[in-house]
């Protein structure tokens, strides 16, 4: 089976755990002692009805102040497809926790009010699928039952939202009319809205079809571990371990290895279960090269005539995830990208662009917590990359602050130099 | 696994992820280990670490916190696999934790050491000096759980704190610490009890016996049903019975149940889990039927 990886992105009274909650209750994925403990739960807090939510917020704080801190993840199956859901809270941290959940994601489910129609976090959202390169975006109107199933304000909802959408790169644009509550359109087509003539939610999440979606042209595997058992049975292997990243590795090709320079030939593609004839991503195999040379952590084998950007420095845009911290010219940071660490330095924050309105302020003086900015970054090591639009794998690094080793910031590489 | 169509079918996803971050950890820590259970997460982690460095041994040594409360099959499995691994093995005793007065063992009929482990593996931590803790943790498993991420960063004092977790991007892992702190991690995080079943089916991984449906002595208790032992003190009330039962989860004698069951083999296991409408940990844990957040509270202090 498929795996479909989606991120849910909602204001706080969108009704967006209420659409997980039903998503799970109507594909038999809550069972029975779960749905119990909600139960009690919501009659203890005064609920009038089984509150949903209460599935997905499972930290004493979040259901003591009815909201959801973090990113939390949910699994549920239909005899298509498996899902994983990253839902992630819309009122704080929201870019931080969407950039978060959506990295990983196929997918971003953008929940709108129908009676409130687009607002700035609707914006944002789509933004941050753009930036992120998720290939499909679904947006929910949700509360259709407050609207009386209206049509025209869901088409009004709709315009709006196109008309927003057009000046960011959205492959994938779809539109559902929803009533998470009642269950409308979630799972199966509404009685309720015959004028709309799409599938229901669930149906299109079975459907929507992303195995073009990966990198199969260039071929990218970053050296994670070398595997060398001296042993007497295998005395002389060497092996190199790791994750491709982009494209398609065979015996018999000729490869080039990052950043020494040399070439060989893969001589075989091991795994524990036999031989593999052919390795893409994300394949954890091993490899193995033909001549002895020099290769370790960090190192990079692809083609001789496809590789990647080598360079110390970067153009990317960066969004800012440190509450105590601010990104400052010339400062110093930790960097990990695949499987290579280096440190950086800003050299430049070239602008800083509202999530909102998409406006640039020019040459700001930092960026604070869930700021995104254009930057300029110098390594202290070269660099072995690709444009962040061209492979998620090899496009995206993050940084992390040397004395409190947190993780300060997501990047996306958006050139060199 | 489907060469000409390039795709991964979704026990090849999750086998290739998990051996990721095995190979992540193996390479950026000094002193990892992977916590052993018995369970069959931990039977699981163990063949996907194999999996990771083969043609080489493990890079690492496998912890068992022992209760002392043991199924003995599980024992047993335990020993068997280390030897054909030609693993190391190192065991923190709760019954040493206990001698040496580090924890008071509770008292009364529902007495358990669950609680006690934290203390014990805590000690082992320093005494090794772990840096990197492999855990067989599922999100899908439990609430708190499904809050963790893969790398799970733990202070000097071993604690979790779920309200400042490090972000954790695309799959790029920050395993920055300082001397001292450590980090749990948890390469299964993604998998669900039903793919559990599947892989251990598909790869034929052999598990403990009390995972199969068996005849065994049995007694209720808050809904679930206990085995007999030496570890639980029965009141009046509690009749024993003989059952046909087998066991979902597999953790301390004292407070893991088992479920009735008629399933004998994996194939079984496998349809009696998809039409199962009731969790593991709820149907046969009673470490978190304490509260609501029993499984937080626990792992804030330090808990797998």
């Amino acid at each position: 089976m498929e795996f479909l990886r989606f991120a849910t992105a909602g204001s706080v009274d969108d009704g967006k755990s209420t659409l997980i909650g039903r998503l799970l209750y109507d594909t038999k994925s809550i069972f029975q002692d779960q749905l119990e403990s909600v139960e009690a739960t919501s009659k203890q807090m005064g609920n009038e009805h089984t509150n949903l939510a209460l599935l997905t917020d499972g930290l004493r704080a979040e259901r003591e102040q009815g909201i959801t801190i973090d990113v939390a993840y949910r699994y549920f199956a239909t005899p298509k497809r498996k899902f994983i859901i990253a839902d992630t809270p819309g009122h704080i941290q929201y870019t931080r926790n969407m950039v978060t959940g959506a990295s990983t994601a196929d997918l971003v489910l953008v929940l709108v009010d129908a009676r409130h129609g687009v607002v700035e976090q609707s914006r944002r959202h789509a933004f941050l699928a753009s930036l992120l390169r998720i290939p499909h975006l679904v947006v929910c109107v949700n509360k259709m039952d407050l609207i009386d199933y209206d049509e025209k304000a869901f088409n009004a909802v709709k315009e709006e939202f196109r008309n927003f959408a057009m000046k960011l790169e959205i492959s994938d644009l779809s539109f559902v009319p929803i009533s998470a509550l009642h269950g409308d359109n979630v799972v199966e087509r509404s009685a309720k809205m015959p004028w709309y003539e799409g599938s229901s939610l669930l149906h299109h999440l079975e459907e929507v079809h992303i195995a073009s979606d990966r990198n199969l042209i260039d071929a990218r595997f970053p050296v994670q571990y070398v595997i060398r058992p001296q042993s007497e049975e295998h005395h002389d292997y060497r092996g190199y371990a790791g994750t491709v990243t982009g494209g398609v590795f065979k015996p018999g090709d000729e490869v080039v290895v990052l950043p020494s320079g040399f070439t060989s030939t893969v001589a075989s593609i091991d795994s524990y279960d036999g031989p593999i004839s052919e390795a893409f991503g994300p394949m954890s195999v091993t490899m193995r090269l033909t001549s002895e040379i020099d290769i370790s952590r960090g190192d990079m084998i692809c083609r001789p005539n496809n590789q990647p950007t080598v360079s110390q420095d970067l153009q990317a845009m960066v969004c800012w995830m440190s509450e105590s911290t601010e990104l400052t010219p010339r400062m110093k940071l930790a960097l990990k990208h695949t499987t290579r660490s280096s440190r950086v330095m800003v050299s430049e924050i070239q602008y800083r662009i509202d999530v909102n309105t998409l406006h640039r302020d020019e040459k700001p003086e930092s960026l604070k917590l869930n700021e995104i900015g254009r930057v300029s970054l110098r390594s202290t090591q070269p660099l072995f990359f690709d444009n962040y639009r061209r492979n998620r794998n090899t496009g995206s690094f993050i940084l992390m602050d040397e004395v409190t080793n947190a993780t300060v910031a997501a990047g996306i590489i958006v050139g060199s130099g | 696994m489907s060469i000409t169509t390039y795709e991964l079918n979704h026990l090849d996803q999750l086998e290739a992820e998990a051996i990721h971050i095995f190979r992540e950890v193996a390479s950026e820590f000094e002193r990892p280990c992977l916590m052993f259970s018995g369970g069959k997460d931990s039977i699981l982690m163990l063949h996907l670490a194999t999996k990771a460095f083969w043609p080489a041994r493990l890079p690492f040594p496998v912890l068992h916190v022992d209760t002392g409360h043991n199924f003995p099959e599980v024992i047993a499995y335990r020993d068997q696999r280390i030897k054909e691994l030609e693993a190391r093995l190192v065991v923190a005793s709760v019954q040493k934790s206990i001698d040496e007065g580090r924890v008071t063992e509770e008292k009364g009929p529902r007495a358990s050491r669950n609680r006690l482990q934290t203390t014990t593996l805590l000690d082992s931590i320093e005494e090794n000096k772990f840096d990197a803790l492999f855990g067989g943790a599922r999100r899908d498993e439990e609430k708190a759980r499904a809050k963790e991420r893969f790398y799970s960063f733990r202070d000097e004092f071993g604690q979790w704190d779920p309200k400042n977790q490090r972000p954790e991007l695309w799959n790029l892992y920050n395993g920055r610490i300082r001397q001292g702190e450590h980090i749990r991690v948890f390469p299964i995080s993604n998998w669900t009890e039903l793919d559990v079943w599947q892989y251990i089916e598909r790869e034929d991984i052999e598990i403990p016996s009390v995972y199969f449906a068996h005849k065994r002595e049995v007694f209720q208790r808050d809904g679930m049903l206990l085995a007999d032992s030496e570890f639980v003190t029965r009141s009046e009330y509690e009749e024993l019975m003989t059952r046909k039962v087998r066991y979902r989860t597999v953790g301390d004698m004292s407070c893991t149940g088992a479920v009735e069951s008629e399933a004998e083999n994996l194939k079984q296991i496998i349809e009696e889990i998809s039409s199962t409408r009731i969790t593991e940990r709820g149907a046969t844990r009673a470490d978190d039927r304490v509260s609501e957040a029993a499984m937080e509270d626990r792992k804030k202090e330090g808990y797998f």
